[in-house]
């Protein structure tokens, strides 16, 4: 049952173009337009290359990405079509459908990574020890999982036809404000001041501590950062959940 | 063993409005069941009670003695409702398959496809089938799970004649297997062809529960027209009908004695043509039941 709903929720997705060509080539065409042209400069006051840095950059950018859209636009979408009503009136356990999402989500940004990578390697000329790939790759993935629950808090506040306007509005901007695709220091300094609080920013110093940038902080602390939005988020999104229950359900 | 599908003494309240007034109606195995009412009679709301989609405000709703929210009653259920939605991006025969798997003893799937008569759209993605043939799959996966009880809601709401009759041949079928079935339609025709048991349901109340036969019976017996270009209201004062319709000289009675009603017609010197003595259908009692 739950192999079924996760390749039916795989499907879902793959069939939308918008969804996924835009998660899993978007990342790609930034960084061969950002990244592969000073891929070889170093980093100031390091030895890293600003190609390995963008690679950390986009990685956290397009798994995030993954975990907000296919969420968020999933489940306003399912809202909106009455699909929730239909599923609900099965024996199918709502933990199955949570877990089936999650699958299908860790799926489609593993295979951002296994189009990024290659690229980044190639293209880049990206060469990192084994051990900082995977140490990259991982943390990327469990450090998504905050996101999973902002997904699914927009999914189930915003409407089936407002989603994907709500999430750029949220999403395209905090990755900028936190230096996703231009260093920090670039940026005015009122956003630098507002940057060091955000759940994308944490997450970023997890993705360029991977791969040898040095950090302020020790990395605990950004692992702690996104626990808290992690549980905020989550919070948020049983509330949402909880409130359309009793709205449609009771 | 407890009744397939139970309301006891239930209500429902949405804000203010009060969409059921305490309903108790007792679904047993083997019932082939319709639950007719006007719009806004409270048939969904009791649907949705029983499958668990709503809660009673007061009273109960019990799917096989357990809560219509277990899992284990709800794995003997299947569900066509009204305006739901199924993912646009899924073949039939994988969102058949998908249905399938939520059961414990699914059917075949080229089964469930070709009972909805589906064969021909089973590789076409949901968003290409007509509303027609939508409304077939959610036919198909309504009886993939090959369930004790099948709960249909306007089932052929939005269908045409033709559309109508052959998805009630499809119904038909399933009930031939000895299946239980719960339907609600404002079709009258649906419900005789179908049902054993007619619920009839009115601004919340149940008003009659009964066979199609004994509700035909019950309202009035036969029905009487005739054509009369010179009748005025007085003539049929005190006459023992239940219902009159006068439609630009035809006329049509409801009633239980058609010779009374005539004699008095006549010793009252009403001139009649075309007169037609004929039993009353289901809808002519379904009127005359709920009309306010």
């Amino acid at each position: 049952m739950l192999l079924r709903q996760t390749w039916a929720e795989f499907l879902k997705l793959w069939r939308v173009p918008a969804f996924s060509a835009t998660s899993i080539f978007l990342p790609v065409v930034f960084y061969a337009f950002i990244g592969i042209g000073q891929a070889n400069q170093t980093l100031q006051g390091t030895h890293v290359k600003f190609g390995a840095y963008f690679l950390a950059s986009m990685a956290v950018y397009s798994v995030a990405n993954v975990m907000i859209f296919s969420f968020g636009i999933s489940v306003a979408a399912e809202r909106g079509m009455k699909m929730d009503l239909l599923m609900r009136a099965t024996p199918l356990p709502p933990l199955v459908y949570l877990l089936s999402r999650c699958i299908t989500a860790i799926v489609f940004a593993a295979l951002t990574l296994a189009v990024l990578f290659p690229f980044a390697y190639i293209a880049g000329g990206v060469r990192l020890d084994t051990s900082e790939w995977f140490t990259l790759a991982y943390r990327v993935l469990l450090g998504s999982v905050p996101f999973i629950g902002l997904g699914f808090a927009i999914g189930y506040l915003s409407g089936p036809n407002s989603a994907i306007a709500v999430i750029n509005l949220i999403y395209l901007p905090t990755a900028f404000a936190s230096g996703l695709f231009f260093p920090k220091q670039l940026l005015p300094q009122i956003i630098q001041n507002i940057s060091s609080y955000l759940p994308l920013y944490r997450f970023g110093q997890l993705g360029w501590n991977a791969i040898g940038v040095p950090t302020s902080e020790s990395i605990a602390t950004d692992w702690l950062y996104l626990a808290g939005y992690g549980v905020l988020f989550f919070a948020i999104a049983v509330w949402a959940y909880r409130r359309e229950e009793s709205r449609k359900f009771s | 063993m407890p009744p397939a599908a139970e309301l006891i003494d239930a209500t429902k309240k949405y804000g203010e409005i009060e969409a059921l007034k305490g309903v108790t109606i007792r679904i047993e195995l083997g019932d082939v069941v319709a639950m007719l009412g006007p719009n806004g009679a409270g048939k969904t709301t009791s649907i949705s009670l029983l499958l668990g989609l709503r809660k009673p405000s007061s009273g109960k709703a019990l799917l096989f003695g357990l809560e219509p929210t277990n899992l284990r009653a709800r794995s003997r259920v299947g569900v066509m409702l009204q305006e739901s939605g199924v993912p646009a991006m899924l073949k039939v025969r994988e969102i058949v398959d998908l249905f399938r798997s939520y059961y414990p003893k699914p059917m075949p799937r080229e089964r469930a496809i070709a009972m909805a008569g589906l064969e021909e759209k089973a590789n076409a993605l949901v968003k290409e089938l007509s509303g027609g043939q939508r409304q077939r799959l959610y036919f198909a996966l309504a009886v993939c799970g090959d369930p004790e009880v099948l709960f249909l809601d306007e089932p052929t709401v939005g269908m045409d004649v033709e559309g109508r009759r052959s998805f009630i041949e499809r119904i038909a079928d399933f009930v031939q297997m000895g299946r239980t079935v719960v339907l609600t339609t404002h079709y009258l025709e649906e419900a005789d062809q179908l049902a054993k048991r007619v619920i009839v349901i009115d601004r919340g109340v149940v008003i009659a529960d009964a066979s199609p036969q004994e509700i035909k019976s019950r309202v009035a017996g036969r029905r009487v027209r005739f054509v009369s270009p010179a009748l005025n209201e007085k003539d049929l004062e005190g006459l023992p009908v239940s219902a009159v319709t006068i439609n630009d000289h035809r006329v049509q009675l409801l009633t239980n004695q058609p010779e009374g009603v005539l004699r008095d017609l006549f010793r009252r010197g009403v001139e009649i043509s075309e007169l037609e003595v004929a039993g009353a259908d289901l809808e002519e009692a379904f009127i005359v039941m709920t009309r306010h």
